[in-house]
């Protein structure tokens, strides 16, 4: 099929960027969205281009290293039609002969757009040394069952930590907000007993990283949930405000 | 500055501050509602509500006490509700600061849209009704502070009612406003969760359009004749 692609090419950080348009004549509904940007960018090359540079790496949906917002939605989801996948899980069937598909980066204050669609995530890694950690003595691995753990909590714990940090909650939120990503990566160990001993540190010591990078605030609008290919929802996000409220009344600040 | 201090230099804390004042500015809502009502037990009823609205708590207060204890919590928690609305704003649109050529929502609602606006509409409102009624200046045609019932019923019988369409048109707005801020106020202070989020949206509906009926219930039944 025929489609035109309106892509988002930037130099540099530095630089402005704008809208360029791509024509492509022959592409398989069953290649995936990715696959289609290899073609063009294999396209560019011969043609003595510069090609498309953007972010991927496993192509099955569990790195989150792929990141682009198509037709103005993070990682390109329709909510009836697909839903809880990366852009790298989406294929060309999908999409219609014809069609005009915009790309564009993540844009937020706290992911600098580095060139094309490529940010610089490194926002997230820092709210994650701030606190998404446990800190245990080495050594041999403990019984698996020697904690004993509700199952409930089990499942909430695992459900944050299927979080692959690709930062489209970020990108969907209009307010820029790092708050689903931030209250996951904290969620999974506040619900362990493993992280009960850093809990309150930990919440103070991330939102205050959060608050750093300049993302902006929840407005329990929910745009984020609605394009987390984890499907990871705001009630981490209750928790987080809850055992941050808790941290306060504890006195404990932050020392990041 | 540690603990519940800190709280108006971070983003959650300018949350938490924007959602106690708004419960504290509901149920100041939930009671100004209700007394409203009390027009409908005719002119006597309603001004001598008015009246024990300023010697409440005697004689342990004196006259007027109460009613300038209700007035030092209800502005405070208006003004820093506003602050921490237009420092957030300020801060969410920063945040973004290179804009989408296209960006869809899938999810957000015209409530959730609209908090902003429909905020800044209802204090422009406030500003006004407090002309209308309180003070009595310029928009009123022949304000009597002794006489609430008739300040109410000529108010907005007015002007072709144009004051009273400017009371339903703000009750528009405070019905939005109170539905996304109510449900808000539980997701923001952590008390939600998917057990109760479907109980708490329907509560939060239930508040907004209850509130916004027995406050429009009044300048309705003014310009269809049914009190005055």
């Amino acid at each position: 099929m025929k489609l035109t692609l309106r892509v988002w090419r930037q130099k540099n950080s530095n630089t402005q960027g704008q809208l360029e348009d791509h024509q492509l004549d022959d592409v398989s509904p069953d290649s995936s969205f990715l696959e289609m940007i290899d073609d063009l960018n294999e396209k560019l090359t011969n043609e003595g281009k510069e090609p498309i540079a953007f972010d991927h790496d496993c192509r099955e949906g569990i790195c989150g290293m792929c990141s682009l917002v198509v037709n103005g939605v993070a990682h390109g989801q329709d909510r009836e039609l697909i839903k809880a996948v990366t852009i790298c899980q989406l294929h060309m069937r999908n999409f219609h002969g014809g069609e005009t598909i915009v790309l564009e980066p993540w844009r937020a204050k706290g992911f600098p757009i580095l060139k094309d669609l490529i940010v610089d995530r490194g926002a997230f890694d820092r709210i994650i040394q701030a606190g998404g950690f446990i800190s245990v003595g080495t050594g041999s691995a403990p019984d698996a069952n020697a904690s004993p753990i509700p199952k409930k909590n089990a499942d909430i714990a695992m459900d944050a930590a299927a979080c692959i940090g690709c930062g489209a909650c970020v990108a969907a939120c209009p307010n820029a907000s790092a708050m689903l990503f931030t209250s996951a990566k904290m969620g999974n160990l506040n619900h362990l007993p493993q992280g009960q001993t850093e809990r309150y540190q930990r919440v103070v010591n991330m939102v205050t990283q959060m608050d750093k990078e300049g993302f902006g605030a929840c407005t329990n609008m929910g745009e984020c949930e609605a394009v987390c290919p984890k499907e990871i929802n705001l009630d981490f996000i209750a928790q987080m405000n809850k055992d941050l409220i808790t941290a306060a009344l504890k006195g404990i600040g932050p020392t990041v | 500055m540690v603990g519940i201090l800190h709280f108006p230099n971070t983003t959650i804390g300018k949350k938490i501050i924007m959602a106690l004042s708004g419960a504290i500015w509901l149920g100041f809502l939930a009671g100004h509602m209700v007394g409203n009502l009390k027009i409908f037990m005719g002119a006597e009823h309603f001004n001598e509500y008015a009246h024990g609205l300023r010697t409440l708590g005697e004689p342990i207060l004196v006259y007027g006490q109460a009613l300038w204890i209700a007035r030092l919590v209800v502005v405070p928690a208006l003004v820093l509700h506003v602050w921490a609305a237009i420092t957030l704003s300020l801060l969410n649109m920063q945040a973004r600061d290179s804009k989408y050529v296209q960006h869809r929502k899938l999810n957000a609602n015209a409530a959730q849209l609209s908090m902003i606006f429909g905020g800044i509409a209802l204090f422009l409102f406030i500003i006004f009704h407090l002309m209308h009624f309180t003070l009595g200046v310029l928009v009123h045609p022949s304000f009597n502070p002794n006489d609430p019932y008739h300040n109410v019923i000529a108010g907005f019988q007015s002007y072709f009612y144009i004051p009273a369409v400017i009371y339903l048109i703000a009750l528009a707005a405070l019905s939005l406003h109170l539905y996304h801020g109510t449900w808000s106020m539980f997701q923001t202070l952590g008390l939600n969760n998917k057990t109760y989020t479907k109980s708490l949206r329907i509560l939060a509906w239930l508040v907004a359009i209850s509130i916004t009926a027995g406050f429009a219930l009044v300048p309705l039944s003014v310009m269809f004749g049914v009190v005055g």
